[in-house]
């Protein structure tokens, strides 16, 4: 395999449901292993993962998401998410998949950067006792694309 | 594809992985990290042996799987085999390249 051009990832989060979450980790997680800088950037929604009260109760989305092959209200009617959400996580667990904390844990000792957006935070009122321990600060977007700061840098909104 | 190395021919596939680990010593281990840019300690030893035991048992490798080894914590890891770590450390075990994207 030829030595890849990508040296940095870094990943805006801004959604909540698990698919979109571990996406992003497994993107940012993945790109450590190949010996590549990532760094995960959490605005809007995106912060609920590192939310500590709210990072195990994430849900899959059930309703507006044809490839769940379920009517949209079906998907709508009260435990439907909670349901399909513990299924997820069951399969995740049989592929050694950690839950989101653990994998937080992981990407935080694997080097890859953990940011909350400023603009973010301040709107949905969060202090920084709110958020994980492994949180490395709160940014700016103008601060967190001064990351970007070799050649080989890519940026990925999720 | 052959290669020699520590007076050994071995068999690697194109990205240098040993292809039959019945070739493995640790000369050959030594001179896969040497060129890894890796100086082998005990430290690293340990994790490559706990590697080399897992492919024995068949047990796909994982990052997590590290973590919960005992053997060493993700950090050190890290700074033990920089860049790819799990890449690194199973091409000096030789063992395959793991599959799993975790």
């Amino acid at each position: 395999m030829s030595q890849t051009k990508v040296k940095k990832m870094l990943f805006i989060l801004s959604k909540a449901t698990l698919e979109n979450v571990y996406a992003a980790f497994v993107m940012a997680n993945g790109a450590r292993m190949e010996g590549i800088e990532s760094e995960i950037f959490f605005t809007f929604f995106g912060l609920e993962a590192i939310q500590k009260k709210k990072l195990e109760h994430l849900h899959v989305a059930t309703v507006g998401n044809p490839a769940m092959h379920m009517p949209t209200m079906l998907g709508g009617l009260p435990g439907v998410e909670a349901f399909a959400s513990n299924m997820m996580k069951k399969e995740m667990e049989k592929l050694d998949m950690p839950p989101v904390g653990e994998f937080l844990e992981i990407l935080s000792d694997s080097g890859c950067k953990l940011w909350a957006c400023k603009l973010a935070v301040d709107m949905f009122h969060l202090e920084k006792e709110d958020l994980i321990d492994e949180l490395d600060g709160i940014l700016t977007i103008g601060d967190f694309y001064s990351r970007a700061d070799q050649e080989g840098t890519q940026l990925l909104f999720i | 594809m052959d290669k020699t190395l520590a007076h050994a021919t071995i068999s690697v596939d194109p990205e240098g992985y040993l292809t039959d680990f019945s070739q493995w010593n640790k000369e050959i281990g030594t001179e896969i990290a040497k060129e890894q840019g890796i100086e082998m300690t005990d430290k690293h030893w340990a994790i490559i042996d706990y590697i080399q035991q897992k492919f024995k048992e068949e047990e796909p490798l994982s990052i997590r799987g590290i973590k919960k080894s005992g053997v060493i914590d993700i950090k050190a890891f890290y700074d033990l085999f920089p860049g790819g770590p799990l890449k690194k450390a199973t091409m000096i075990a030789g063992v395959p390249k793991p599959k799993s994207c975790i």
